[in-house]
């Protein structure tokens, strides 16, 4: 079943960005990781879509895709705002909200 | 008779409109009637003006429909055959014209909730539409006044604003086909009786008399949610095998009537509901709100005492009076709940009137003496004289208030204090004059005057139907009505002219107001304003003072504008005129045939098919059966198999002269000893003689002679007043301060030590106890987890991934 490898691939993408959020240092290069993630997810709506010969899944999708922009709108500004206020976008030296 | 000979028509079909447009009125003056060039009363006056057309259509429409049952030999004769009816009680019955002619019901479904369909709707039949014309033609009259009285007025678009939704709330209740919509009106006028009363809020007594009026019915409404409930569970298996539910009105008087109700059902949610009339009809126990409620501008009083929200709760019984009737067993009885209510209320309410010096406190505690006429009315069976005496006790109680509040506008400088800023008026004011003695000799029960015929039928039929106790009690009451209005209109209109009455201005009044204290009248010297004080009498005024009219119509008392005295004028007509409607004496009786629905069994029809929308004539309708005399019949027995009754077959006591003679004589004994009384205590004049007796010894027993008035004016006011009306208002102040506060008192102790007790033990030791340690555990779990919330996103990344795995690592080990 070829629709298989599109699950595979949204596998790997997956990993891909799970390896990014918890490995990368900088914000920007965190958020495209999350963005990852997402499009994994798309990728796997899509192919149960496929599986399932319905359209729902494609529907899914688009609504993700819509919210993953509302997200790095959001997280893109509070990305800049720290930059502005420390010169620097370096998540390990962001520990602010240490309990 | 079958059904197709009822007719109906577009007015009685759509009288849902009435309170509708009043209600989308007051939403238009709400938005923008401050932008309007009258401020919005136009709206309001225009749409209480639809709705009148509609409601004087829906009566002329109701009546060709009573007609069209009655026959064409019952339409040709008119009233004769009422008088026939009332003459005869029991051989016309046996005629069998009388039908019951079917309500006018319609209903649409408003929401449902656990398979419950709650309705708006219409219930129009003669009570109904009664109301409606009273309440839309009073409601129009008040607006217009109030355009005058209110002018200039900084809150003038929320006034008429909550006047028009206080007639719509009246409206949308005497409509109700529903307890339901029943109770939504009945709280839309609490609520606007809340903001009229409150009007003038700067001043802290107006609110504070606006939310005790709010409060108090507040009381009696947990009796109206109550009754409702206890009522909707005794009716609705019947009601709903009947094709409706338990809430419909309709079906809750088929239900009462038709034998399967329980009796202690019936009877507890009377007492419920007739403890919401209580509240809302300032009967006995609750009837303080009243007389602080004339906080309010003059026309919120005149349209709250005339025709709205005091007589809600008469009209409640008189909605729902299957109810009552079995419930309480009227007309089997010597005593109930009802009668016993209203009959203490006329008299506890008369006294009070006698030592009010507030002229709109004398008509408060009127009114709530009247409301117990109409309650005994409906206690004793007598329910279309009570229903009759809401319709003419409307026209002229809002005459008197209206004439009162011109008094205060043109007269007395908005005083309403007679003994300090009255009296003599009434050759200034001779509209207002006029019109307050017709009104008042209405409320009297002056033969030939409305309040005659119908207070009369009730103290009547309270004797025909067995209620001799309260017979005399309305007897009593008649000729205390009678004293007191005389006082009252002697102190306003006749005598010596007062404080303000008398042209003094404001600023002269504390000074004013000394003088006139305490009997002092005859050490005053009124000779600035050009009076021969010593010529002046109550009927000595012939020539004097006419250039009281050069004072100026801003400084001096002077007639109102006719914006203020039209209403007058109209209302005072009908003070006269409206008694006729239903006057046994002169042989009319047409609120009998048209108002009050015709104790006959009727065919319940077995299936009705209605689709919901256009549910005319819910519970069916059908042909009269023969009915008996009284010992059998409607509220009786029951109804035979398939057949139902809507309401009790009640006698109706037969007028004579003779019977109606004690009342007369005594209203005409009430009016003279007082007449005799307030002439000799307020009447007095300057005593020329008080320094001679300090001189001579003769001159002390012409000063002995003189001061015997004085004797009067102690016998008035200390030993009447003291021995009849103080102790009876001492021990209602007794009543009320030991055993009414102490039980609140004991409830709220006995709540204060439970709440004690449980805050030591319960508070104090379980829950805080509980609380402490979900705190300790938190606290301490908290210090655990401490190390995760490092602060790093990576971290909080991992952990929320990891986390994910090992919940997808779960679901699939379960499901696999």
């Amino acid at each position: 079943m070829y629709a298989v490898n599109f699950l595979l691939l949204g596998a790997v993408m997956f990993s891909i960005g799970v390896f990014g959020v918890i490995a990368r240092r900088n914000a920007v290069m965190v958020l495209m990781s999350i963005e990852l993630i997402l499009n994994a997810v798309n990728v796997n709506l899509i192919a149960f879509a496929l599986m399932n010969g319905s359209a729902e899944g494609h529907v899914f999708a688009l609504y993700v895709i819509a919210v993953a922009a509302a997200e790095v709108g959001v997280g893109l500004a509070m990305v800049l705002m720290i930059y502005r206020n420390r010169r620097s976008i370096a998540l390990d030296e962001l520990s602010a909200l240490k309990g | 008779m079958t059904a197709a000979t009822l007719s109906s028509g577009w007015f009685l079909e759509n009288a849902w409109l009435i309170p509708l447009i009043p209600a989308i009125g007051f939403a238009l003056i709400i938005s923008l009637g401050k932008r309007m060039p009258q401020g919005g009363s136009e709206i309001g006056i225009a749409s209480i003006a639809a709705s009148f057309v509609i409601s004087a259509g829906a009566a002329w429409q109701w009546i060709q429909r009573v007609n069209s049952v009655s026959g064409d030999g019952e339409h040709a004769l008119g009233g004769v055959f009422g008088f026939a009816r009332a003459i005869l009680p029991a051989a016309s019955e046996e005629g069998g014209k009388a039908a019951y002619v079917e309500p006018v019901i319609r209903s649409w479904t408003w929401w449902q909730s656990g398979g419950l369909e709650f309705g708006l709707g219409q219930h129009i039949d003669g009570l109904a539409v009664m109301l409606l014309l009273l309440v839309t033609f009073i409601s129009l009259l008040v607006q217009v006044y109030s355009t005058e009285y209110v002018a200039g007025d900084r809150r003038y678009t929320h006034f008429f604003a909550s006047l028009t939704l206080f007639s719509a709330g009246m409206l949308v209740m005497v409509l109700a086909e529903n307890m339901i919509q029943l109770i939504l009106g009945w709280e839309i006028m609490g609520l606007c009786s809340f903001m009229l009363i409150g009007h003038w809020w700067e001043e802290k007594a107006n609110s504070t008399a606006a939310l005790k009026a709010f409060f108090t019915v507040r009381v009696g409404d947990v009796g109206l949610l109550v009754g409702t409930a206890i009522i909707f569970f005794g009716a609705n298996d019947w009601a709903v095998a009947n094709g409706s539910n338990g809430f419909s009105i309709q079906a809750i008087s088929g239900w009462a009537m038709s034998g399967e109700a329980s009796q202690s059902v019936l009877f507890w949610g009377g007492v419920a509901l007739f403890i919401a009339s209580i509240g809302k009809s300032g009967q006995f126990p609750l009837h303080t709100w009243l007389p602080d409620a004339m906080a309010g501008p003059t026309p919120v009083s005149s349209l709250l005492h005339s025709s709205t929200m005091v007589v809600a709760g008469v009209f409640l019984v008189a909605r729902l009076y299957p109810v009552f009737f079995v419930g309480f067993d009227i007309l089997d009885t010597q005593f109930n709940l009802i009668a016993i209510i209203g009959g203490i209320t006329i008299v506890i309410a008369a006294a009070l009137a006698f030592v009010q010096d507030d002229i709109k406190k004398v008509l408060a505690y009127s009114t709530v003496s009247q409301l117990g006429y109409m309650m005994l009315g409906l206690g004793v069976g007598a329910w279309l004289p009570a229903v009759f005496h809401i319709f003419t006790h409307a026209f002229f109680k809002c005459a008197l208030f209206l004439a009162a509040g011109s008094v205060s506008h043109s007269g007395s400088h908005h005083s309403f204090d007679m003994k300090k800023d009255m009296g003599g008026l009434w050759r200034k004011m001779p509209v207002t004059a006029g019109t307050w003695m017709i009104s008042t000799a209405a409320l009297c029960g002056i033969p030939f005057f409305s309040g005659f015929f119908s207070k009369d039928e009730i103290i009547d039929n309270a004797h025909n139907n067995g209620y001799d106790v309260f017979y005399y009690v309305g007897l009593a009451g008649a000729f205390m009505t009678a004293a007191y209005m005389t006082r009252a209109t002697y102190l306003t209109f006749f005598g010596k002219a007062r404080g303000a009455a008398a042209g003094e201005h404001h600023d002269e009044h504390a000074t004013g107001h000394d003088a006139h204290d305490a009997h002092g009248h005859d050490a005053q010297d009124h000779g600035d304003h050009g009076h021969d004080a010593h010529g002046h009498d109550a009927q000595g005024h012939d020539a004097h003072g006419h250039d009281d009219h050069g004072h100026g119509a801003h400084a001096g008392p002077h007639e109102s504008p006719w914006r203020i005295t039209a209403p007058l004028v109209i209302l005072a007509a009908l003070a006269i005129g409206s008694g006729y409607l239903n006057a046994p004496a002169v042989g009319t009786e047409y609120f009998l045939k048209w108002v009050e629905p015709v104790g006959a069994e009727v065919e319940l029809a077995a299936s009705h098919g209605d689709d919901g929308d256009h549910g005319d004539e819910a519970l069916g309708f059908g042909a009269l059966a023969a009915s008996e005399g009284y010992s059998e019949g409607c509220g009786y027995t029951d109804p035979a198999e398939g057949k139902v009754c809507y309401a009790p077959k009640v006698p109706h006591a037969v007028f004579t002269w003779g019977k109606a003679a004690p009342s007369i004589v005594l209203v005409f004994a009430g009016i003279a000893v007082s007449a005799w009384l307030s002439l000799g205590v307020f009447g007095d004049r300057r005593n020329p003689f008080r320094g001679l007796t300090t001189r001579f010894a003769p001159a002390r027993w012409v000063h002995t002679l003189l001061v015997n008035k004085y004797y009067l004016d102690h016998l008035y006011e200390r030993v009447i007043v003291r021995a009849v009306a103080h102790p009876i208002a001492a021990a209602a102040y007794w009543v009320n301060q030991h055993i009414l506060d102490g039980i609140v008192n004991g409830v709220g102790t006995s709540g204060r030590r439970t709440g004690e007790w449980v805050y030591r033990n319960v508070d104090q030791r379980v829950v805080d106890g509980a609380v402490n340690a979900s705190g300790f555990v938190a606290s301490e779990t908290g210090h655990a987890l401490q190390p995760v919330q490092s602060g790093r996103v990576n971290q909080y990344g991992a952990l929320l991934f990891g986390a994910a795995t090992v919940g997808a690592i779960v679901l699939i080990l379960v499901n696999i």
